[in-house]
């Protein structure tokens, strides 16, 4: 089976970057942070308080075998405790990863939604002046940072016209999905903007492939042809596109969520580094690590599946 | 009229120059004027800002936008056009600080990557995914949390995580151009290592740097005024727009043009050079 074997292939290469990506991790914070003892046991901490701590996390033994440690704990789920949150590390993440993931997945939906049937009208009308007109738009929206974005939508749709809530990200799902709208827009608008360059050009490029032509010489209804031959195409690579911006996004998300106060993990990172928690900055940055590897992954098998050429490559 | 015609006319029948067939383009052309004058507000911002940027007046704290005072004045009174005057000199930099050395680093190792292959191009290529695994903002953000908040720090963080991306796109482009007959030629004449790196190769292969060079000038200036704005780049009473729309935030109901306008600043600027990383793809790349 070609397909498994790609697979295994892909999840082989995981483990080098994976275990690099932990030596980051733990370099960042291990050398570059002083001592850990006193972040957690604060300036005021007596001595024999300070060698009680350095002793229970090991840090007088040697680098390597901190990271053992570090490295066996953290694939056993145990982060540490947050010194702010006085629990562990992992059931704070927990805790804020669906507000999150909610956050994200709502975002997507709203910027294919947007940016889906512009790129259609601007493609169809290469050149002409709704094609002028939407990626101009585009590009203004590209050199807005993303608090821009969200702060003239919470002071416009949420403070001025009370449609939307200023903040907090609600309960039950029609809830978040009422909380959340705002912050979802502001990171859509902002993922849109990368996803409709691309997908005018790749529906360009297949209007103008061979296939096309022939199926349009051959006197199939554009509707037909749009829908079997472009869509499918666009879809492939639009999804690629995203898969491959999911770092963007989680970056957008960060900025959003302290926009809006969310609850979620990007705000949480931003408190966990005015707090100065260690753990809780490292256990974050895992966790955002392992969510951008995770759709990677998926992006991967997504374009392997539906694209057979990409399995040979 | 007929002059200007006439002149157009002699001008086309010889080849125009890459120079004045880009000038011609209205973007670029605009991309170049909005950076210019930029660049005039940062390194002279006394000269055209009215008002000390500093000058605290509490008898005229959040005036509204005035001919005294167009942009208004904040909550101590400062003048709010001159701020964001000044803030030039820091967003600019911004652009240049965050970017230059990230773009030496980076040209550097993908060259010799590309040049040398072998294991050092097996680890690097490791390197590339660990970084690029972590998103940009997160790994920035959690340099910027273990060194402390402030510009110095803000412009190491971006370099450790972004000299990545021109390595990556430096070595792909001197793979291309040693599958030319000019660097199998330097190789044959036994030219050494250096020469055939940096006085062939390199400057074949850095026309996509310079033209990335220049998109991710305009991404420096939003990610340092995201920091500013989160309060981990530049640092109040400095004048940065993301810290001057950080302190509108809190009277955006009321003093609303405090926060708009050095967003307004960011889009322009940003624009500015996009337009200018579009014009000289067009420019760059190999007529034929």
């Amino acid at each position: 089976m070609a397909g498994l074997q790609y697979v295994l292939k892909r999840l082989a290469l995981m483990v080098p970057t994976f275990i690099l990506v932990m030596i980051i991790i733990f370099l960042l914070v291990r050398l570059l942070q002083g001592d850990p003892a006193i972040a957690i046991a604060g300036d005021k901490a007596s001595d024999a308080d300070l060698a009680a701590i350095r002793e229970k996390l090991g840090l007088n033994d040697p680098l390597l075998v901190q990271f053992w440690l570090f490295f066996t704990n953290t694939l056993q789920g145990d982060l540490g405790r947050s010194i702010m949150m006085r629990t562990s590390v992992s059931s704070v993440i927990l805790e804020r990863l669906p507000t999150t993931g909610f956050l994200a997945l709502f975002a997507v939906t709203l910027s294919l939604f947007i940016a889906g049937p512009l790129a259609f009208v601007a493609a169809l009308n290469r050149g002409k002046w709704p094609d002028t007109v939407i990626r101009t738009v585009f590009q203004v929206g590209l050199s807005m940072p993303v608090f821009y974005i969200g702060l003239i939508l919470l002071t416009f749709l949420a403070a001025q016209l009370r449609w939307f809530p200023v903040g907090g990200s609600g309960d039950g799902f029609f809830g978040q999905l009422y909380f959340l709208f705002l912050p979802s827009m502001t990171v859509a608008l902002y993922t849109s903007a990368i996803i409709m360059r691309n997908l005018r050009t790749s529906i360009i490029e297949v209007l103008d492939a061979e296939y096309v032509q022939f199926a349009r010489a051959k006197g199939l209804p554009t509707r037909l042809i749009l829908g079997r031959h472009v869509l499918r195409n666009a879809l492939i690579s639009t999804i690629t596109l995203l898969g491959l911006s999911i770092g963007n996004l989680m970056s957008g998300t960060l900025v959003t969520e302290t926009v809006f106060a969310v609850p979620g993990l990007g705000r949480l990172m931003l408190e966990a580094i005015f707090a100065r928690d260690y753990p809780l900055i490292q256990g974050l940055t895992l966790t955002f690590a392992v969510l951008v590897s995770i759709v990677f992954l998926l992006t991967d098998l997504f374009q392997s599946l539906l694209d057979p050429r990409m399995r040979l490559t | 009229m007929t002059d200007s015609t006439v002149t157009t006319v002699k001008a086309s029948k010889v080849a125009p120059s890459r120079l004045q067939l880009a000038l011609r383009k209205p973007g670029f052309m605009i991309g170049v004027i909005i950076i210019g004058f930029s660049t005039l507000l940062a390194v002279f911002p006394s000269f055209f800002a009215p008002y000390d940027p500093n000058f605290i007046d509490y008898l005229a704290v959040r005036q509204a936008p005035s001919w005294a005072h167009p942009f208004g004045t904040d909550m101590l009174g400062r003048d709010a056009l001159s701020r964001v005057i000044h803030a030039y000199s820091v967003n600019m930099q911004m652009a240049v600080l965050a970017t230059v050395f990230a773009l030496t680093i980076g040209v550097v190792v993908g060259a010799l990557v590309g040049y040398y292959r072998g294991v050092a191009d097996m680890i690097f290529g490791r390197v590339v995914d660990a970084i690029i695994t972590f998103p940009f903002l997160v790994l920035v953000i959690a340099v910027v949390a273990v060194l402390g908040p402030g510009l110095i720090n803000m412009y190491i963080a971006i370099t450790v995580v972004g000299w990545v991306y021109y390595a990556r796109l430096m070595r792909a482009e001197v793979i291309a151009q040693m599958g030319n007959d000019y660097a199998s030629a330097g190789i044959v004449m036994g030219y050494s290592d250096r020469r055939i790196i940096f006085r062939h190769l390199l400057p074949n292969a850095i026309t996509p740097v310079i033209v990335y060079w220049m998109t991710d000038m305009a991404l420096a200036i939003l990610l340092g005024s995201s920091l500013g704005y989160l309060g981990l780049g530049a640092q109040p009473p400095q004048a940065e727009w993301g810290v001057l729309i950080s302190e509108g935030r809190n009277f955006i109901t009321t003093a609303w043009w405090l926060s708009l306008m050095p967003g307004i600043a960011i889009v322009i600027t940003g624009l500015g050079f996009s337009l200018i990383g579009d014009g000289l793809a067009d420019l760059l790349r190999p007529r034929g």
